[in-house]
């Protein structure tokens, strides 16, 4: 009986909350908690397209496409956008995506393309780079470390207590150290990116769990004011530091390390998840996600550079940034093969 | 009729918890058995040993300042006793990571104790390190549930008869032997309630571990994590979260053992009745020394933060200056984002969670109570069903309502309720556990003489049992609202992204490079501070003045 009633009450509750708004279709995007998007674009193309934009945001990275792998073939969304190139093998292999040979991609230049098929069309970039604190180095008159080997110099293990002046995140929970380790593996290989890693360990290394806490607990060179004045951070932060301080400055209080073989690559893809009803409108979507419009909002809403090399930077990016001439770079599916090899192995090194 | 229907309560819990707990833990933990991944026993035995014995660790810790807190709460009229309370309850809702910055504010390397002990002692380094040691581990599973103590053995000391521990001083016993063999045999279920939900919070423990411990330390709840998100190694994900729940199990078996005797029947008691003010040197001393730890201890990690939401630091002076910069910019949507939320908006979605939540784990609460009091033979899987969710891995649950709850009408873009619903399911084992011993407590003699004089069930209920368990309700009420209002893993999940959480929107700042996000940051968890404070004075407010007229009936 009054489990007859329970499911009654129940029924009405969903039916209260599935009156949904009689209109034009949606498009439903799957991404992470990072993805930003100016207000005015989304009118733009919800005007051009009649249809209703519908974000869907779960978590990180590896949390977004988790959700995207476990729900495959539940049409909950059309459109996936996120996948880095970490996990783009990983998100291949799931068979994801539907291949779509977007006319945009023609002007995008070959190195971003790492999905011959076109599951995956990059949109955009992020460098990892070690962000320091300008100040310390240059009150200290301490020289930049130009490479991977100059972090070993005794003159940056010396901080305060026994830490040194390098904070990097646990590779094991955070996309940028995750990024970092590749940078090591990329440079020493292999059979060398251990013995870098104890050397940096003997040299006062402070390592962290996420993003957050290296830049806001440890490093220097934001607001929270830490002890360390190099983390491992992106090569778009000093710009955004310019833009988000809190009171005008003119010169941003960090900088990033780009000598060669310093920074590691992201790079960030969408696709067109199988199973959509929408096909036609999901690549509307994407062609419009490579374009100017889409690609020039990126940098001041996501922090993250441009695949299309139409799209004008800011002016903050240009004045503040410094890109790396060179970045670590692994082929995709090692990465996918190796990675929880490398993780543990890294952990068994640097944590015990 | 009436028996029938009353023995079939037991039946919306069961089936809340079949539908939106065990099917959608059920159908992920299916998915990830049936995916390969390697399984490494070494990397199940390590976290599990310490995942048992630094929970073990920060219940003592916590019970050690938490009972004497309770006591001189419950017992002693202070100055501020309101306001301290009040800020007591607060840590609870506060996201890690602005707890971590309250805590890096005070005891990091460039905190205020460093600065000042280097300042007084010509020290070179900072002599405190705190962050990243298992002392932060245990200090902020301190600061998180001490308050879980304070307001579950509280209410059950306040509600005590003093009669009791008067004729147990009459007959000659010492203070301290009645209060070893009266007082504390009687507060041994509510001490027992509060150890098992302390503990099953360290034991589940995941922002504290991740962002204060740091890398070296790995509970079970962080390598699932881990395990499921970065090295997408869904097996043994799946495994480890199979692993906790049967240790929840095992634990809960282990409390209902322990707490097998019939509780003592106790008597409402007129408010006030056994408080005091202190009188001795010694009594005088005990309660500073007390309300001095917790304001040290649970209140100077929030001011911190309050503090850093109204500081600004020049940039080329490096002069630190007052400011409402943060705040105005909270409403400001500067670059036109879409996903902007007003700061007011994001605190109106938190609030009308926690009041759904609050509805849903009270209503069942009160429901599983009555069904688990009433029908003693329903407690042997009734009970522990209602306590796994607790010692469920968000990221595993959360996984596991999307991937059941992912068509119309039941899906996070059409089911808003989705998000409430969670949050239920960690707070109304907490609401049974507090409910549940008030109600066992009430003599079964005094309704049966009620309605022997004619008075209807529901008279029975309105003017005899609630009062008496009033104060556990208002404990489940405030528990079940902050909890929902603080939570930050399942939300995140389940959050669309035009409906943030507070706590929501506090991480979108915090992830972000830049001095006016981290400023807002701080003004937004300020803002919850404020949100909470108001919530649950209102609260205690009410529980007061609807206390008092109800005594005087009786």
């Amino acid at each position: 009986m009054k489990k007859v009633i329970f499911v009654f009450l129940i029924g009405a509750l969903l039916a209260g909350c599935t009156v949904k708004l009689v209109g034009p279709q949606t498009l439903t995007v799957m991404t992470h908690d990072s993805f930003a998007i100016s207000e005015s674009l989304v009118t733009q193309f919800e005007s051009e397209y009649d249809v209703t934009l519908v974000f869907l945001k779960s978590g990180d990275t590896g949390s977004a496409l988790n959700r995207a792998i476990l729900t495959k073939g539940s049409t909950e969304a059309d459109v996936f956008y996120g996948v880095d190139n970490t996990f783009l093998s990983r998100a291949l292999e799931e068979d994801l995506f539907v291949s779509y040979a977007s006319p945009a991609l023609e002007q995008i230049p070959a190195e971003f393309k790492l999905d011959d098929q076109n599951r995956a069309l990059p949109v955009d970039y992020g460098d990892v780079c070690i962000n320091y604190d300008k100040a310390y180095f240059a009150s200290r008159d301490l020289a930049l470390p130009q490479s991977l080997d100059d972090l070993l110099k005794p003159e940056y293990g010396q901080g305060s207590g026994n830490e040194g002046l390098l904070v990097v995140e646990n590779p094991a929970v955070s996309s940028p150290g995750l990024a970092f380790l590749l940078a090591t593996i990329a440079q020493y290989g292999e059979e060398g990116y251990l013995d870098y890693w104890q050397a940096l360990k003997d040299n006062g290394l402070v390592v962290v769990n996420d993003w957050s806490t290296a830049y806001y607990t440890n490093f220097s060179g934001s607001s929270g004011k830490g002890a360390q004045p190099m983390a491992v951070s992106y090569a778009s932060s000093p710009a955004v530091e310019v833009v988000y301080a809190a009171t005008p400055i003119t010169e941003a209080p960090i900088a990033s390390l780009v000598g060669d073989g310093m920074c590691f690559r992201q790079i960030e893809f969408v696709g067109i998840l199988k199973g959509t009803k929408n096909e036609k409108l999901a690549q509307s979507f994407v062609d419009f996600m490579l374009g100017k419009d889409f690609q020039e909002d990126m940098p001041l809403q996501m922090f993250v550079y441009p695949v299309n090399p139409e799209a004008v930077l800011p002016e903050v990016y240009v004045k503040y940034n410094q890109v790396p001439e060179t970045t670590g770079s692994l082929d995709a599916q090692l990465i996918a093969d190796k990675r929880d090899v490398w993780i543990q192995a890294w952990m068994d090194t640097v944590l015990r | 009729m009436k028996v029938k229907l009353s023995s079939l309560l037991w039946m919306l819990p069961a089936a809340f918890l079949f539908f939106f707990f065990l099917v959608p833990l059920g159908n992920i933990l299916l998915v990830m058995a049936t995916r390969s991944g390697v399984v490494s026993t070494n990397a199940i035995f390590q976290p599990l040993w310490f995942t048992i014995w630094q929970a073990a660790l920060s219940m003592l810790l916590t019970l050690a300042l938490g009972l004497p807190a309770a006591f001189v709460f419950a017992r002693y009229n202070f100055a501020g006793k309101g306001v301290l309370r009040l800020l007591t309850t607060l840590p609870f809702i506060l996201p890690t990571v602005v707890v971590a910055a309250g805590f890096t504010a005070l005891l990091g390397p460039r905190g205020l104790v460093n600065g000042w002990l280097m300042q007084a002692f010509n020290l070179q380094n900072p002599p405190i390190a705190f962050m990243n040691t298992l002392g932060a581990i245990l200090i902020a599973h301190v600061f998180y549930n001490t308050s879980v103590v304070i307001r579950v053995v509280g209410s059950a000391l306040v509600q005590f008869d003093p009669r009791i521990e008067e004729a147990g001083r009459v007959l000659g016993g010492s203070p301290w032997r009645v209060f070893r063999e009266v007082t504390l045999p009687l507060l041994r279920p509510s001490i027992l309630v509060a150890a098992l939900m302390v503990f099953l919070f360290d034991f589940t423990s995941f922002g504290v571990i991740l962002l204060l411990g740091g890398p070296r330390f790995a509970t079970l709840e962080v390598s699932i994590y881990s395990q499921t998100l970065s090295m997408l190694n869904l097996r043994m994900a799946g495994l480890l979260s199979f692993i906790q729940l049967a240790c929840t199990i095992g634990i809960t078996l282990l409390y209902t053992r322990l707490n097998g005797k019939r509780s003592v029947p106790l008597m409402p008691r007129l408010r006030g009745e056994t408080v005091r003010t202190p009188k001795s040197i010694f009594e005088k001393t005990a309660v500073g020394l007390m309300v001095t730890v917790l304001v040290v201890l649970l209140v100077s990690p929030l001011a911190a933060l309050a503090l850093k939401s109204v500081l600004q630091t020049d940039a080329a002076t490096q002069t630190s200056s007052l400011t409402l910069a943060y705040y105005r910019e909270l409403f400001i949507n500067r670059n036109d984002a879409f996903f902007y939320v007003p700061p007011a908006k994001a605190a109106l979605n938190s609030l009308f969670y926690a009041a759904v939540t609050v509805l849903i784990s009270v209503g069942l609460g009160l429901t599983a109570s009555y069904a688990l009091v009433r029908q003693r033979g329903l407690k042997r899987w009734l009970d522990p069903l209602i306590m796994l969710p607790l010692g469920t891995s968000a990221v595993t649950l959360g996984l596991g309502f999307l991937i059941t709850f992912n068509k119309p009408p039941l899906d996070v873009s059409s089911f808003p309720l989705l998000i409430p619903l969670a949050h239920s399911l960690v707070a109304l084992p907490f609401v049974v556990r507090t409910i549940q011993p008030a109600l066992a407590s009430i003599p079964a003699s005094l309704g049966e003489s009620a309605a022997s004089l004619g008075a209807s069930p529901w008279r029975v209920w309105r003017e005899l049992e609630l009062p008496i368990i009033r104060r556990a309700v208002m404990v489940g009420v405030i528990f079940s609202f902050t909890l929902s209002l603080g939570e930050f893993g399942a939300t995140s999940f389940l959050a669309r992204p035009d409906t943030p959480t507070l706590p929501v929107a506090i991480y979108r700042f915090l992830s972000q490079p830049g001095a006016m996000n981290y400023g807002q940051a701080m003004a937004m968890a300020t803002l919850l501070m404020l949100v909470c404070a108001l919530a649950i004075g209102l609260l205690d407010k009410l529980q007061v003045e609807g206390r008092g007229s109800v005594n005087s009936d009786l």
